[in-house]
């Protein structure tokens, strides 16, 4: 089964190589999935994961990013940093205009920062280290730092850092503006129509900036609660596009093998979705370092890849996902070797206490994953007892540090610096959050790494940092790292240029079009 | 006794309920010793068809785990919460019918509006909220099914001991000076019993069901394998593997079925108007 997933993943890139050389054909109307139906579209707001999909249409940030996560021009045609690493200089892409013919400069810029300061938790994060924002002309922006500040070219995606459109938000209260409900971007679909329950209409903004660009005619995003009715709206034709997550895992053979279906895991660089279990550092036998190694070693990861996963992720090998920077993998790994384990649960002094294992609630896939990884435990004399939660009492448990093992997956956002550090910093130690360090690992080492970290420069400084810390992290097993997580995007094959960046599906249907 | 015996035996209905029961009852206590590893351990490729592979004749489920040792783990945990829960569910029901029974008033009128309020509620949707608010647990689970289904246990007994109450032999034991207590235990409710056993033997039925219906809708204990937790997991890949959840549907259905046609059986052999022999 895994190997027909990897061998279409290949007809599928080669497919997508061969878009490269073919002409791209205008027009078509694209019918996808959107799940669950977003709460709104105006991304500045509101920022859970459909909005970000649908809403990657309409706005657009200042950079795109290539799957390796080097920045590409996006509404800013180049950019440069000063040599000590403080100021960042933005060229703004000329006779860009808003969706309502305004046209689009570098107040907008800075109006989009200082709105996002107010709304966007995570771009508020990313932007503490920013000292002020300066417009010269209509088309220079010059962000100045306090100090260097390594992630900082990747804090320009569309998700993170949307640009919204200062004539209409302007000495209004944002929450309540009623243009909330019909989004004005300047990206290459416009807002039409929105059916509740049922679909999103997006049409073609003719005006687009990049001449002969979007290439189709309009996009549907249809609202289907369902898994098992979305999977069948794929098979009989109602949509040609199902975007990572839409369908359950075990669906993905299925729906792969029929006629005219590619499937790919590219388009989540970004995001790097990375599965681990938190192991309670603070009391319980996880607390014990042989014992959470033990664990590494008793686990059968390649198992989980090729039977939960359908062979769609890759084995993790420490806390940073392989397609985010400063990864290395010249690290201590942990092969499934339950020998090796059980000797080191008895290094450890175990006695059989009961150990409590969370799944995570999201579905079949997380319910069957953790009931293999309870029997490889058992299998070495571990005391397992799963506890059965939904999701706001998953939320609630290892939010409130009451557990031994749970399961949990988190974005990367490309960068240790913003997805990484935050796991295993002491500074990140605080209940009421189920996203934080929530496993107590506490060592001042590893602390002021990640704070070197950040604002260091140039980048082969920050390379040795990082370094330093994955060692460190994969030698104390702070949390069990399990699976890099991909996300399949499926769609009919004559769908091209889908996913071609390291955001997919979230930077828009700009570049894609209809074989016909 | 052996009148009841035999008019049960002669009810080939009961006979097969009594065989099917038996089985699975046997299954329940010696299957383990023929399956000494867990019914969780992947033992093989998942997916395997039935009859493909020796030592695997129902095939292998989503995680490659033996389904045939699934069902017989899974009678273990059905047959357990079917009794204790119909037990517990007896042991409340009995003496808060007997009590609205024998004293009726406004202690009857008390009791019986207690018991309604739990019948207004839909049953299913009531041990569902339980089982949620408890957490799943096998002791929730018990207890949301014996909360459920003690109510029809309560109207029908309390139904009996009025009736009883009124007969002469009840009458002379008050005038005797008998206490209450002893006349409830030893005159009334031997006599009452009957029907209760063919309640019952169908509560134990429904209770297995129930455990099931939860299962399947992934409240069953996260620990125990059960035939609504195979069916609930195998059904989203029903297209792909029938065998997952049709085996253990089977096993649910034919237990089921065995209880209902043993319960017949009994209400045929206790109940002295149907039984030929007393015509």
């Amino acid at each position: 089964m895994s190997k027909r997933v990897v061998l279409s993943l290949l007809v599928a890139s080669a497919l997508s190589t061969a878009a490269f050389a073919e002409e791209p054909k205008s027009g078509g109307v694209i019918n996808a999935v959107i799940q669950p139906e977003p709460p709104g579209l105006m991304v500045g707001l509101v920022q859970n994961g459909p909005t970000q999909m649908v809403a990657g249409n309409i706005y657009e940030g200042l950079l795109r990013y290539s799957p390796k996560l080097e920045p590409l021009p996006g509404l800013a045609e180049s950019w440069s940093v000063s040599e000590d690493g403080k100021i960042y200089t933005f060229k703004l892409r000329k006779g860009v205009t808003w969706h309502d013919n305004k046209p689009f400069t570098s107040a907008d810029v800075a109006f989009s920062i200082d709105f996002l300061k107010q709304t966007h938790p995570r771009a508020r994060g990313n932007l503490a280290q920013l000292d002020k924002v300066e417009t010269p002309d209509d088309y220079t922006v010059v962000f100045t730092l306090k100090q260097p500040f390594g992630p900082f070219l990747g804090i320009f995606e569309v998700g993170s850092l949307p640009m919204l459109p200062k004539h209409i938000y302007e000495g209004t209260d944002y929450k309540t503006n009623p243009a909330n409900n019909t989004p004005v971007g300047t990206g290459p679909f416009m807002f039409k129509e929105w059916q509740k329950g049922s679909f999103i209409r997006l049409v073609k903004n003719p005006n687009y900036y990049i001449k002969g660009l979007p290439h189709l005619d309009e996009i549907y995003w249809h609202v289907i609660p369902d898994a098992a009715a979305r999977a069948v709206a794929f098979e009989t034709g109602k949509v040609d596009v199902l975007p990572g997550g839409s369908v359950e895992n075990f669906d993905v053979p299925r729906l792969t093998k029929l006629k005219n279906v590619c499937v790919t895991g590219a388009g989540w660089e970004f995001f790097s979705p990375h599965s681990w279990l938190w192991l309670n550092n603070r009391s319980g036998p996880t607390a014990n370092k042989k014992f959470r190694q033990a664990l590494m070693y008793a686990i059968d990861r390649n198992f989980a890849k090729d039977v939960i996963w359908n062979g769609l992720a890759k084995v993790a090998t420490g806390p940073s996902a392989s397609t985010i920077k400063y990864y290395t993998d010249k690290v201590t790994t942990y092969d499934y070797d339950p020998a090796k384990a059980k000797a080191l649960l008895k290094e450890a002094g175990y006695k059989g206490e009961k150990v409590r294992l969370l799944p995570l609630p999201y579905g079949e896939t997380w319910q069957r994953w953790a009931e293999a990884v309870k029997q490889n435990l058992q299998d070495v004399g571990i005391n397992v007892e799963m506890i059965a939660t939904d999701v706001p009492g998953w939320n609630q448990k290892v939010s409130d540090w009451d557990y031994d093992i749970a399961f949990t997956y988190l974005y990367q956002y490309g960068d240790p610096a913003l997805g990484v550090g935050r796991n295993y910093i002491s500074s990140q130690i605080s209940k009421g959050s189920p996203f934080n360090n929530v496993e107590g690992y506490s060592n001042p080492e590893i602390d002021q790494l990640f704070a070197d970290g950040a604002t260091a420069f140039p980048d082969s400084k920050r390379d040795e940092i990082y370094l330093k810390a994955q060692k460190i992290l994969t030698d104390d097993v702070p949390v069990a790292w399990q699976l890099e997580l991909q996300f399949p995007t499926i769609t009919r094959c004559n769908v091209k240029n889908l996913v071609t960046t390291a955001i997919g599906v979230n930077d828009g249907f700009r570049d894609a079009w209809l074989d016909k | 006794m052996s009148k009841f015996w035999r008019t049960m035996l002669r009810n080939p209905g009961g006979v097969i309920g009594l065989v099917i029961l038996l089985l699975a009852i046997a299954i329940a206590i010696f299957g383990p010793l023929l399956f000494p590893t867990s019914p969780w351990r992947m033992v093989q490729r998942p997916f395997l068809p039935p009859f493909t592979v020796p030592g695997l004749p129902l095939g292998t489920d989503a995680l490659g785990r033996d389904v045939l040792a699934g069902i017989i783990y899974g009678a273990r945990v059905s047959l357990l919460v079917g009794l204790v829960s119909t037990m517990a569910a007896l042991a409340v029901g009995i003496p808060v019918g007997a009590l609205a029974g024998y004293f009726g008033g406004k202690v009857g009128d008390a009791l019986m509006r207690f018991t309604e309020f739990f019948q207004t509620v839909p049953s299913f949707a009531l041990a569902i909220v339980l089982v949620a608010i408890l957490q799943p647990s096998i002791v929730s689970i018990v207890l949301a099914i014996a909360i459920v289904s003690w109510p029809p246990v309560a109207r029908l007994v309390r139904g009996e001991v009025l009736s009883l109450r009124t007969r002469e032999y009840v009458q002379a034991a008050i005038v005797t000076g008998q206490s209450h207590s002893w006349i409830i235990w030893r005159e009334i409710l031997p006599n009452a019993l009957s029907p209760v056993i063919v309640l019952a033997s169908l509560m134990v039925a429904t209770a297995i069901l129930l455990e099931s219906s939860l299962s399947f809708l992934g409240l069953g204990d996260p620990n125990l394998m059960s035939w609504g937790y195979m069916v609930g997991a195998g059904r989203t890949v029903i297209r792909q593997a029938w065998w997952i959840t049709l085996f253990p549907g089977i096993a649910i259905l034919l237990s089921v079925l065995a209880l209902n046609l043993i319960g017949e059986g009994l209400n045929d052999a206790l109940n002295p108007r149907l039984n030929k022999e007393g015509r």
